[in-house]
């Protein structure tokens, strides 16, 4: 290039002076700048109002109801008295049982697609987790009130299986004591029927289980995935088994990733509606007994109630959806800070 | 799964002489009987010893509950087998390697089974022509199989998800371009609430919109429950999932390929409308389907705001309308077998349909920007073959003229002229 320059600068013989380097951008530049900002402002002008409308409508009943709508567990906004303590409870309850069911499952299916799996089946079986993140909620609520509840989890007039086991052997626990009309039942009573153990917050959290576990182990598989090969190398290299390696150095490169999709998955469980109406039966008791027949969620609640609601009650359920959704927001916000933090290179610009 | 547990090291022999005997090669792939051996040994005692604990011993019973029973014996088993022949970082090795595949196959074969039970329970239902072709207007909950069926339901899904769908695909790939492209605070700040909105469960969508509804009729007499209404509930819903999928897509586009175009004079929409769409095109397609099978699957926004219908109903704006997932949730809470069995098949229908739309997905996209599929590779190969012979050509013809042109004309005189300037990533 300096070849070319040289003699080209010999014969200008003045000093160069910087260009001004300002572009105007053409008519259609300026056309396309502007539909691209209209639609960001679009969007995010849909975006508000629709937050601005719910907190709106929900101040409303939160006004009405004060303090004690943090602690009220009943919900009947025509009588004036509802609160949020039982559901919000409640839909936590569901929540957190779905994760400490998810989380080992997502993991390890995580784990053996980006470690064990044979290379040729890798892409069939993300696949196929993703296709299970795709199957529509009801699906799922059919499956768990058909298939699931009476056969696999209460089965028969007595109700054998894992929740009647529970109650039976680990009652100790508060969270496995089970009562019918607050009175504690007995489960080695053979006079015990089943239904006590339908309709609880443990099976509806089994069934979102199944929902958000595959969305938990596809943000895991990514980063376990983005782990280095020199370094899984490195360990292999060191005489590490493959599990030594995995410790050594996919988990660690993973952690982020498994913290951030397991709190996403707590989003979703969060969040889920019908396959959670479809299963519970709504009771408006502050419980942890999460065994025992009757349960509540905000979305199941909203769900239920809205056809019955008066305008006052509309804004109540609105002030329950609020919680909820401020609920999600930190959660989801806390899992894509984790995640972000975790990976490098989600831009690619060079 | 134990093929690829490292050996211990061994102690290399020394300096190998060209003509020793030849070593036995040493088998890296495929199962060691040891390993067989300890596998179908642990599974026939733990086998064994759960159904002494399950049938003989104590008063357990479920098939759930032996399984986990099965499994638990199985790991410990397992493990204690392994550790007779091997120091213990491989028994770790070789629980975890259990314990990964088992939980992916628990969590596989869970899919597998919401999927045929739900098909299994519908067949009974799709088995009947006219469960595809008439609605539920004139049949009552008690009527056989043989008459009604979901079309009103089928059609109201088309419906329901074609304006959602047009309300939510050019608004939300442009806003996903302004916020890919900008590099502006006001694109973060966008960018921050879209994410926020992503958080919102869809049942208050449907709920702010049937709010809506109500306050328009208050205000202005119009309004009401419609398929109109359930479009935009579901488009609350769907437009921060598209503009966020599609987002990641466009921020794949590597920086050199547009800045290369940049430096070719391109101006802005130009570098977009040639590089940047068409390089993440398979990506942008996946979102939207992605996006659609999410909204196809929502129940609870269309509970909240389309109403019940039994009939036809095409006109989104005005009278209630069904769609399948609303249609199956409200016929599998009635008490009649065979309307629960109608409500499977509406299931069956509506799972079909999203399988066939992932199937498209993945067809079309799923490749990360620049990659082929098949079929793209060939062409690719059978172009730059094309070009090579027209090269090899070009220079036959330079090498035999050059014998007669002047020296050092050659390569003007023979210009290489690119037939076509498409590119090949399309």
């Amino acid at each position: 290039m300096t070849t070319a320059v040289g003699p080209l600068s010999e014969t200008a013989g003045e000093p160069d002076v910087p260009r001004a380097l300002r572009s105007r951008p053409s008519v259609a530049d300026q056309v396309y700048a502007r539909i691209t900002t209209g639609a960001g402002v679009t969007v995010l002008a849909i975006m508000l109002v629709i937050g601005g409308f719910l907190s709106a409508r929900a101040l409303e009943a939160i006004v009405a109801a004060g303090w004690s709508f943090f602690t009220t567990a009943a919900w009947q906004p025509e009588g004036g008295e509802f609160g949020i303590a039982a559901i919000l409870t409640g839909t936590v309850l569901i929540g957190l049982t779905a994760i400490v069911i998810a989380v080992p499952l997502a993991f390890g299916t995580a784990l053996y697609i980006s470690e064990y799996a044979p290379t040729r089946i890798r892409r069939f079986l993300i696949n196929l987790v993703d296709l299970m993140a795709a199957v529509p909620s009801v699906v799922y609520g059919l499956w768990g009130f058909f298939l699931l509840q009476p056969q696999l989890l209460v089965v028969g007039p007595q109700g054998e299986g894992i929740p009647r086991w529970l109650a039976t052997w680990m009652s100790w626990i508060p969270l496995f004591q089970v009562q019918a009309g607050g009175v504690p039942v007995d489960p080695r009573d053979p006079a015990t029927t089943g239904t006590v153990f339908t309709s609880s917050i443990f099976i509806a959290g089994v069934v979102v289980a199944l929902m958000v576990a595959p969305i938990t182990c596809s943000i895991m598989r990514e980063s376990f995935s983005q782990a280095p090969l020199s370094e899984r190398e490195g360990a292999y290299a060191l005489g590490a088994t493959r599990w030594g390696m995995i410790r050594s150095v996919v988990l660690p490169f993973g952690a982020g990733g498994m913290i951030g999709g397991t709190m996403l998955g707590l989003g979703r469980a969060l969040g889920e509606t019908i396959a959670v109406y479809m299963v519970i039966s709504i009771a408006f008791d502050v419980k942890i007994r999460i065994l025992e027949n009757g349960g509540s969620s905000v979305s199941a609640l909203i769900a239920l109630r809205f056809g019955e609601a008066s305008e006052f009650g509309t804004s109540a359920l609105m002030a329950a959806g609020l919680a909820l959704f401020l609920l999600t927001l930190v959660v989801n916000f806390g899992a894509s800070a984790v995640i972000a933090r975790s990976r490098s290179g989600a831009v690619s610009d060079a | 799964m134990s093929a690829t547990t490292l050996e211990p090291p061994r102690a290399v022999p020394a300096p190998i002489l060209p003509e020793a005997a030849e070593e036995p090669r040493r088998r890296l792939h495929g199962v060691r009987r040891e390993a067989v051996l300890a596998v179908a040994g642990a599974g026939a005692a733990a086998l064994a010893l759960s159904y002494l604990l399950y049938f003989v011993l104590l008063p357990w019973t479920g098939i759930l509950g032996f399984t986990v029973v099965t499994w638990m014996l199985f790991v410990l088993l397992y493990g204690l087998l392994v550790s007779f022949d091997s120091p213990r970082t491989h028994v770790t090795d070789r629980i975890a390697a259990v314990v990964a595949h088992s939980l992916a196959f628990a969590m596989l074969l869970a899919l597998v089974v919401v999927v045929a039970f739900c098909i299994r329970r519908g067949a009974s239902a799709l088995r009947h022509l006219n469960f595809f072709t008439s609605d539920l207007a004139t049949t009552g909950p008690l009527q056989p199989l043989t008459s009604g069926g979901v079309l009103h339901a089928m059609l109201g899904t088309f419906v329901m998800i074609t304006i959602a769908l047009l309300l939510t695909v050019p608004i939300g790939l442009v806003a996903a371009l302004y916020l890919s492209e900008s590099r502006s605070g006001f694109a973060r700040f966008v960018r921050t609430i879209v994410e926020a909105m992503t958080a919102l469960p869809s049942v208050i969508a449907g709920l702010f919109v049937y709010a809506l509804i109500i306050t328009l009729q208050d205000l202005a007499g119009v309004g009401e429950k419609s398929g109109l209404a359930a479009a935009v509930a579901l488009s609350v819903m769907m437009l921060p999932i598209v503009i966020r999928a599609a987002d990641v897509v466009l921020r794949l586009v590597p920086g050199n390929l547009k800045e290369a175009a940049a430096a070719l004079g391109a101006p802005r929409w130009r570098v977009v409308a040639h590089v940047v769409v068409p390089t993440s095109r398979s990506g942008l397609m996946t979102a939207i389907i992605l996006g659609t099978a999410r909204g196809i699957g929502e129940t609870s926004p269309v509970l909240l705001t389309a109403g019940y219908a039994t009939a036809v109903n095409l006109d989104a704006t005005s009278g209630p309308m069904v769609s399948l997932p609303l249609a199956t949730f409200i016929l599998t809470r009635s008490p009649e077998p065979t309307q629960i069995a109608r409500g499977f098949g509406a299931a069956a229908v509506l799972l079909i349909l999203v399988l066939l739309l992932f199937a498209l997905a993945r067809v079309l996209g799923g490749r990360g920007p620049g990659e082929l599929s098949p079929r793209q590779q060939r062409r690719a190969a059978a172009r730059s073959r094309e070009d090579l012979a027209r090269f090899d050509g070009h220079a036959a013809r330079a090498a035999a003229s050059s014998s007669l042109a002047v020296p050092g004309t050659r390569a003007r005189s023979q210009p290489l002229r690119p037939r076509r300037s498409r590119r090949t990533s399309s």
